[in-house]
């Protein structure tokens, strides 16, 4: 029994620690799920493949800490955004405005899909037309028919 | 005829394509910046650590703000470009020394409190401009890299062409080549100094 209690004890005592040590963190859980949340939709410009929140580079760590201290001030999503986009430019956003500049990027791949749908349809049409039934006549059938005969009664 | 010719247009249009594409540099951003007034900012000179520098000191001058570092090897690339302009004397250049502790790969920042990082960044860059020329009519220290993130610095060393209104005319991202300063730079320069 005694050993029991010792090692609940304990247990209780390790994760009690381990509580503590996270502390910082759960205790503003909240303002560390918005800073996912913005930072997943934000480029890493030094490493330009990687979104914000992923990143171990120096200057997304120092940029994860601004947003940090703008979602302390009280700042909403949208101001943060706008923070990062006055100084690193549309490119930051992995969701782009749309603006004429953005136009072909927004939908160029709607438009090279329309433009193969087409060229199918259009090659898909001129094929059939280029396709002309010729029907057998009675004798060439005839001959047909004798050679398929043929191969089946060899089989 | 068609049958050839339009398959050969096609390839000629992704030629294009990929040409452009592959002649772009990805880590060319074009800067929001450019047209905007310089972002302000006060920060302790790296000579005079006494004295602060503000960009408002430079109004009614055409001033370049280029972002360097010891630890920057690009920088040391650049530097002697640098150099040779500064003997020019057609252009000012006012640096802004980013990060200099705490950029630095080799030194745990953290460990390091805050008056010894001031210390040891101002001892740094002063020796690294005695030793390599100092092109500039003075240097900032930016610590902590809050002013380059308003600056929008995503790597160094950058460049801003400054002009005398105070509003940022070009930015130039990377090593300054001599190519770059006489054919972007320079006439741009002059053109904003007339």
């Amino acid at each position: 029994m005694k050993v029991w209690l010792t090692a609940l004890l304990l247990a209780l005592a390790a994760f009690s620690l381990q509580a503590g040590e996270a502390a910082p963190l759960a205790a503003d859980e909240a303002a560390e799920k918005r800073l996912v949340d913005i930072s997943s939709e934000l480029r890493c410009l030094v490493c330009q493949n990687e979104s914000l929140s992923g990143s171990h580079a120096e200057l997304a760590n120092d940029l994860r800490r601004e947003i940090r201290t703008l979602i302390k001030d009280g700042k909403s999503d949208s101001e943060i955004m706008d923070f990062m986009v006055s100084r690193y430019g549309d490119f930051v956003r992995y969701r782009p405005p749309l603006k004429l500049t953005t136009l072909l990027l927004w939908f160029g791949p709607v438009l090279l899909l329309v433009g193969g749908l087409g060229a199918l349809v259009l090659y898909l049409r001129r094929r059939n037309q280029a396709i002309v039934d010729t029907p057998l006549s009675t004798d060439e059938q005839g001959r047909a028919d004798r050679l398929l005969n043929v191969k089946d009664q060899e089989q | 005829m068609n049958r050839f010719l339009w398959p050969l247009v096609g390839f000629a249009v992704l030629v294009v394509l990929l040409a452009v594409g592959l002649s772009l540099d990805p880590r060319d951003v074009p800067s929001p910046l450019v047209g905007k007034p310089a972002p302000t900012f006060s920060l302790p000179q790296v000579a005079a650590p006494e004295r602060n520098f503000s960009p408002k000191d430079m109004l009614g001058k055409v001033w370049l703000l280029n972002v360097w570092s010891t630890w920057c090897v690009s920088c040391r690339q650049e530097h002697p470009v640098l150099v040779e302009m500064a003997k020019t004397k057609t252009v000012t250049l006012v640096g802004l020394n980013y990060k200099e502790v705490r950029g630095d790969g080799e030194l745990d920042a953290d460990k390091i409190a805050p008056d010894a990082e001031r210390k040891l960044a101002l001892e740094r860059s002063n020796a690294w401009l005695d030793k390599h020329g100092n092109p500039y009519l003075l240097s900032v220290l930016d610590l902590d890299g809050r002013v380059g993130i308003d600056y929008g610095v995503y790597g160094v060393p950058e460049t801003y062409i400054i002009d005398k209104a105070g509003v940022i005319r070009m930015k130039h991202t990377g090593p300054i080549s001599p190519d770059a300063f006489s054919g972007k730079i320079l006439p741009l320069v002059t053109e904003l100094s007339k």
